[in-house]
C-alpha cells in the first residue's frame, strides 16, 4: 500500500453529550466541527469535502453547517443511515480521500434528541366511523405496531437479545441487566457522558420496564450532541508537523455493511450476520484479530444488543457471549474492555452524532489522551455501530507509529 | 341471528377455511415474505407462489412490551415464532402477559382476536399465537 492510500484521523472531538436547551442542531455541530479543526491544526480552507448527518433534521444539515462555519464551494454530501448515520458520513469523507479526489475531508454528526421519547413505533389509528381500508404492503387495515409484534426499538432489541438466549441458553434478565450495570459504572470516568452516575444492579432491575427484558437504564439514553473528524491521506500528513503526525491515529479499517438476506431478517431485523460480516472485513483490512484490540466500543444501544455483539465481533468463541461476559472480560479491567466511555447506555445515543463518537473515544485511548479512563497502553482499538434497518459501520483505529 | 362480516386484519391471514397464514414464496430459491413483492430479495427472482404456513410452532423470542407508541394497548407480547421453519411475527395472546406464563422454546397455536368494527359492521380480524 503507498503512502497515500493510508488513511488517518488528523484531528476528532465530540462535544459533551447531554441536554443542550440553548443550542442548536447548527450550535452544536459548529462546535464539533470547530474542535475537530482546532485539534486538527487545520481550517476550513483545508478541507476538501464535507459528509453531515442530522437523522431527524431537513436533509441539507452540511450547508446549514458550511454556512455558519465556511462555505469554501466543496462538494457537501448529506448523509443517512439511521444509528449508523455518523459513520456513514465518515466512511463518505474516507473514500473520497481513499480514491484520491481529495486530500482532507470532515465528517460530522449531529442531533438534537433530549427529551424525544421512545423511537421506531407508531402508526396512525383509524377513526371510529370510518370503514377498513387496506394500507400499505401487508396490506393491513390499521396500524400493526402493537398487533403483530412490535416496531419499537426497545422491544426490537429486546427479542434480538431473547433470541440469543433462546440459541445458546444462559441469557437472562439478571444478566442483561449486569451489562447495563457495567457500563453505567463505566460512565463514572467519562465526563461528556449524558448520565455519569453508577447504578446498582437492583436499581437497575427495578426501573420501570420498558421492554423485558429491557428496563429504563438499560435502554439507550436520548440526549443532544455532535462529533466531527477530520480525514487525511498518510502522504498529505507527512507535509505537516511532527505533532501532527504524533497524534493522527491510523484507520486501518473502515467499513460499511448492509443486511445479506437471511430467513427471517424481514420479520424481525438480523443485526448479526452484517456486523459478522463487517468485522472479517474490518480484521482482514487491518491486518489484525480481535485478540489485538485493546478496548472496543460497541453499539449498545440496548443492554440485551450488548451480549450478540460481543460474538458477532468474534471477541468470544461462537455461541459463547454469556461466558465471555461472566469472566469479567468487557469491564475496563478485564482483558477485552467494552464500552469504556459508558455507551450508549449512560454516554448517550444522539444518533447521528454516535457514529464518530465512539471514533472519538477509541482515539482518546490510543492518542493516551483519555484521562482518568485511560485503558494503559491502548494501540489498537475497535469502534462498531449498527443502524436499523440494516447498517454496520466498523472502524479499526491504531496508534500513530511516529 | 347472522354472523358478522370478517375480514382479515392483514392479506397474508386467510380466514377459511380455517385461520392460517400464506406467505409468498420465490420459486427459485423458496425464500417466503408475507408482504407485497417486487422481486425476491433472496436471489432477485420475479415469481412467487402462495404456501400456507403451519398455525403452530415454538416461541423463538420475545418482548414484554410495557411502554408503547399511542394507542397502543399495554403490556403485550411481541414475538417471533418458528412456524416448521418459516418465522412469523405476532403478538402472544391468550396468556398473562409476564415472564412466569411466556417463555423461550414455548408451543403455540395461531388464534384469531377480532381487533375492531367499521361503520358498516364489518369486523377486522387479526392473528396472535396462543399456548399450545
Amino acid at each position: 500500500m503507498s503512502r497515500s492510500d493510508d488513511i488517518w484521523i488528523l484531528g476528532i472531538h465530540m462535544t459533551k453529550f447531554g441536554k443542550h436547551p440553548n443550542l442548536d442542531v447548527v450550535d452544536l455541530g459548529a462546535e464539533a466541527i470547530h474542535g475537530a479543526l482546532a485539534d486538527a491544526g487545520v481550517t476550513m480552507a483545508d478541507m476538501g469535502i464535507i459528509a453531515a448527518g442530522n437523522l431527524l433534521g431537513s436533509g441539507s444539515i452540511a450547508q446549514q453547517l458550511q454556512k455558519q462555519v465556511g462555505q469554501t464551494g466543496i462538494p457537501a454530501y448529506n448523509v443517512s443511515n439511521a444509528c449508523a448515520t455518523g459513520a456513514t458520513a465518515l466512511r463518505t469523507v474516507i473514500m473520497a480521500v481513499k480514491a484520491g479526489e481529495v486530500d482532507m475531508g470532515l465528517a460530522v454528526g449531529v442531533e438534537k434528541l433530549a427529551g424525544a421519547g421512545l423511537l421506531g413505533a407508531g402508526g396512525k389509528a383509524k377513526a371510529d366511523n370510518d370503514e377498513w381500508a387496506r394500507n400499505g404492503r401487508f396490506g393491513a387495515v390499521g396500524p400493526v405496531d402493537g398487533r403483530i409484534g412490535t416496531e419499537s426499538m426497545p422491544g426490537v432489541f429486546a427479542q434480538i437479545g431473547m433470541e440469543y438466549g433462546h440459541k445458546y441458553g444462559g441469557a437472562d434478565f439478571e444478566l442483561f441487566a449486569k451489562i447495563s450495570e457495567k457500563n453505567h459504572s463505566h460512565s463514572t470516568l467519562n465526563p461528556l457522558a449524558a448520565y455519569n452516575k453508577a447504578m446498582s444492579l437492583e436499581q437497575i432491575m427495578n426501573d420501570v420496564m420498558i421492554a423485558y427484558p429491557n428496563t429504563r437504564p438499560m435502554c439507550s439514553a436520548n440526549c443532544d450532541g455532535a462529533a466531527a473528524a477530520v480525514v487525511i491521506n498518510g502522504e498529505k500528513l507527512k507535509t505537516l508537523s511532527l505533532e501532527q503526525q504524533r497524534r493522527a491515529v491510523k484507520v486501518s479499517a473502515s467499513i460499511l455493511t448492509s443486511d445479506p438476506w437471511q430467513e427471517a431478517c424481514q420479520v424481525l431485523p438480523d443485526v448479526n450476520t452484517l456486523t459478522r460480516n463487517a468485522a472479517h472485513q474490518a480484521y482482514e483490512q487491518a491486518g489484525v484479530g480481535p485478540q489485538d484490540l485493546n478496548l472496543v466500543e460497541l453499539h449498545d444501544c440496548f443492554a440485551t444488543a450488548e451480549l450478540v455483539h460481543y460474538d458477532n465481533l468474534m471477541l468470544c468463541e461462537e455461541g459463547g457471549a454469556v461466558d465471555f461476559f461472566e469472566s469479567g472480560a468487557p469491564y475496563r479491567d478485564g482483558k477485552m474492555p467494552v464500552n469504556v466511555s459508558g455507551g450508549l447506555q449512560s454516554k448517550g445515543h444522539p444518533i447521528s452524532a454516535t457514529g464518530i463518537a465512539n471514533i472519538w473515544e477509541v482515539c482518546q485511548h490510543v492518542r493516551g489522551e483519555a484521562g482518568d479512563r485511560q485503558i494503559e497502553g491502548a494501540k489498537v482499538g475497535l469502534a462498531h455501530v449498527i443502524g436499523l434497518a440494516s447498517a454496520c459501520g466498523i472502524h479499526i483505529l491504531e496508534r500513530s507509529a511516529a | 341471528m347472522s354472523t358478522a362480516t370478517q375480514i382479515p386484519f392483514v392479506e397474508y391471514l386467510k380466514l377459511e377455511p380455517t385461520p392460517h397464514l400464506v406467505a409468498n414464496e420465490c420459486t427459485s430459491c423458496g425464500a417466503r415474505f408475507f408482504d407485497r413483492r417486487n422481486a425476491c430479495a433472496g436471489c432477485f427472482n420475479t415469481e412467487f407462489t402462495s404456501v400456507d404456513i403451519p398455525t403452530e410452532g415454538i416461541v423463538r423470542s420475545f418482548s414484554i412490551i410495557t411502554f408503547a407508541a399511542p394507542g397502543v394497548d399495554v403490556p403485550f407480547v411481541a414475538a417471533v415464532i418458528d412456524c416448521g421453519g418459516t418465522s412469523v411475527r405476532a403478538n402472544i395472546i391468550n396468556c398473562p402477559p409476564d415472564p412466569e406464563h411466556v417463555s423461550l422454546g414455548m408451543s403455540v397455536r395461531l388464534a384469531t382476536t377480532v381487533v375492531g368494527t367499521d361503520s358498516a359492521g364489518v369486523e377486522a380480524v387479526n392473528y396472535g399465537f396462543e399456548p399450545a
